[in-house]
């Protein structure tokens, strides 16, 4: 009896238990386990992530995307302190070139705002935005995909309808449309990113549970009487982790481009500084005072390719498909 | 069956699989359309300047306004079976005539930008593939990820400052030089001398994925059996690469291409607004600042057909292209 419940303790699939796999030992205690290899697994978990660490922090790109979004959040966390007072008022002469003014090392606007100032308190509004509109994103897109893959049938026909009906209707004119109608401020940009990604989301975690839901794992955990929710949570969603945290770090890079396009169109929200909204007013002096648009676009290149990078770096280290170690 | 039946039949399956979609997008637009704030009277009754309760009421009456919201969708449905989405009290049109104005303008700076994603897109993608993880892959890998992670309307600008501002070379917004009164090919230079800067800002970022997956589709078909029946047959590399595995690595990018259409003119929006191009996107823009929601959702429900229409489309080329497709 003890090797069918070591077989239950054991992660369903090596190759996915990259990031995080059921812990073996959780879960009721089985006082008939006894099995010798009960402490192995969360052994070869644990080989597993820091194989997947390694692999990760071999690849070049991967750490200087790190390094820049290890830049960019800290320029976030000290804009309050390196910049207090509201980056939107008057500070000194306008329309100050880089450099021209040692208090104003990355120049003024056409108001006197400091545009360094701008740009800090801007990371704080751009990684708000970014990652809280990819945590609702994910949160219906989970939901959404586990219970359409889960289920299968006529819940799975509806719910992929749903899907590719709002894969169907232009994603960003959709977006425009959101905002324009609740009317732009910080809550309502995130939730409207959040409603517009989560498609993505719902797609890739219905495939994976297509695919999980036949497996032994699943169906030993049927056995042993789970429930269905404690199934969806505790045992599938686990294994389709990897995939999922890939995903979500371009979908922060997607949310932060989509916002600073909706503030660039003056959407945004008024009363907070954002890169986006930067670009968008210092637009009516491109012939004259380029820098305005040039630098706060440079940030979000720079904050969008870390992202980037690390979503490719998570990838060939979390999908074991394209890496040469197995 | 003959290749004309097959496209008969995939013709038939994937508009009966559309008609569930376009009666959903339908929906969602009435329903975004009752969440608007203020309604057309309210529109009216402030261009106007003077309106009081009762003309305010008279107006809703007229519109329909006051009936409950299962009437209106009933007649909403009544007019777009019309073909009327609507009518536009700024521009004092009917919303699809003023689309129908500016829809020619945004398809073709959309499918310019695509034609030169998928050109540029797949010769990098080849190129990458044939020297994979050697130097070629690692720094057009690169590139193509930058370009991933430029916004179109912020890589736009820095055109305009260094071609237009700097050099002079190109017109920084328009369509076609006011008054000229070209003909015939002089005419058509002209346009394309106003769409290059667009197009290549609408097109960086497809590049980029065009790339990528052309590279990660070409590494599959390398691997088939009979790109290795090619090899032994004594074919040169470059034959292989072009006749052999390109032939059979686009499928999957025309795929994704189709489908990138929405996403294409999600990017116009932003790109015309910038060029102040005529078309969609800008039109949406406009109808933004003076919070005109019929025109917005217009354009949204005719840009959702557009992507219907596409994915149709892709699903006949593909049926065409690769006949075991309906087998499955």
């Amino acid at each position: 009896m003890t090797s069918t419940d070591a077989d239950i303790a054991r992660p369903a699939d090596p190759s996915l238990s990259g990031a995080a796999a059921p812990e073996a030992t959780a879960g009721p205690s089985w006082s008939n386990l006894h099995a010798p290899d009960t402490n192995l697994v969360a052994d070869r978990q644990t080989v597993a992530a820091s194989r997947a660490l390694r692999i990760f922090l071999r690849s070049p790109t991967a750490l200087a995307g790190t390094s820049i979004l290890a830049f960019v959040v800290l320029a976030a966390l000290l804009a309050p302190v390196l910049y207090p007072g509201d980056p939107l008022s008057m500070v000194g002469r306008p329309l100050l070139w880089p450099g021209q003014n040692r208090a104003f090392p990355l120049g003024t606007d056409s108001l006197g705002r400091d545009l360094a100032a701008g740009l800090f308190h801007g990371a704080r509004i751009s990684l708000l935005v970014g990652v809280a509109a990819t945590v609702i994103g994910l949160t219906l897109g989970i939901l959404v995909g586990s219970v359409a893959g889960y289920n299968g049938g006529w819940v799975d026909d509806l719910l992929v309808r749903l899907i590719e009906l709002f894969q169907t209707i232009p994603s960003f004119v959709l977006l425009v449309v959101l905002v324009a109608i609740a009317q732009p401020s910080i809550v309502t940009i995130t939730w409207a990113i959040g409603l517009i990604t989560w498609p993505t989301i719902a797609r890739l975690v219905r495939a994976e549970f297509r695919s999980l839901r036949e497996q032994e794992f699943v169906m030993a955990a049927n056995g042993l009487g789970y429930g269905h929710a404690r199934i969806i949570f505790r045992e599938i969603l686990p294994n389709a982790l990897p995939p999922i945290i890939v995903t979500a770090s371009v979908m922060v890079a997607t949310a932060i481009l989509m916002e600073s396009a909706l503030s660039f169109l003056g959407l945004g929200d008024p009363n907070v500084v954002s890169w986006g909204s930067m670009i968008g007013s210092g637009r009516e002096l491109l012939r004259t005072a380029w820098y305005l648009t040039a630098l706060p676009g440079l940030v979000i290149v720079l904050a969008v390719l870390s992202l980037n990078l690390i979503g490719d770096g998570l990838n060939d280290a979390l999908n074991p498909r394209f890496n040469g170690e197995r | 069956m003959s290749s004309i039946g097959r496209l008969a039949k995939t013709f038939r399956r994937t508009a009966l699989q559309a008609i569930p979609t376009v009666i959903g997008i339908v929906v969602i637009n009435f329903l975004l359309l009752q969440l608007a704030p203020g309604d057309a009277a309210d529109v009216l009754a402030g261009e106007s300047g003077s309106a009081t309760m009762e003309t305010v009421a008279a107006l809703r009456a007229r519109f329909g306004l006051d009936q409950p919201v299962l009437v209106q969708l009933v007649a909403y449905l009544d007019n777009l079976a019309h073909f009327s989405l609507g009518f536009s009290p700024r521009y004092n049109l009917p919303v699809a005539e003023i689309i129908g104005q500016r829809l020619p303008g945004t398809l073709s700076l959309m499918l310019t930008a695509l034609a030169i994603a998928i050109v540029i897109g797949i010769s990098a993608g080849v190129v990458m593939a044939s020297f994979s993880s050697r130097w070629p892959d690692r720094v057009i890998s690169i590139v193509a990820i930058l370009f991933y992670s430029i916004p179109g309307f912020w890589i736009g600008l820095m055109l305009i400052v260094l071609f237009s501002v700097k050099l002079g070379w190109l017109p920084s917004g328009g369509s076609e030089t006011i008054g000229a009164g070209l003909t015939g090919a002089g005419a058509l230079l002209d346009k394309l001398r106003y769409m290059i800067l667009p197009a290549t800002s609408l097109a960086l970022f497809y590049v980029a994925i065009y790339a990528r997956l052309a590279r990660a589709a070409m590494l599959e078909v390398n691997t088939r059996d009979f790109v290795r029946t090619a090899a032994a047959k004594g074919l040169s590399p470059l034959s292989i690469t072009l006749r052999h595995v390109l032939r059979n690595a686009l499928l999957p990018v025309t795929t994704v291409a189709g489908m990138h259409l929405g996403g294409l003119l999600g990017g116009a929006v932003v790109v015309e607004t910038v060029y102040s191009w005529p078309g969609l996107g800008r039109l949406a823009f406009e109808a933004v600042m003076s919070r005109d929601f019929s025109i917005l959702l217009g354009v949204l429900l005719l840009s959702s057909f557009v992507v219907i229409i596409a994915n149709m489309m892709v699903d006949l080329l593909q049926a065409w292209l690769d006949p075991r497709i309906e087998v499955r």
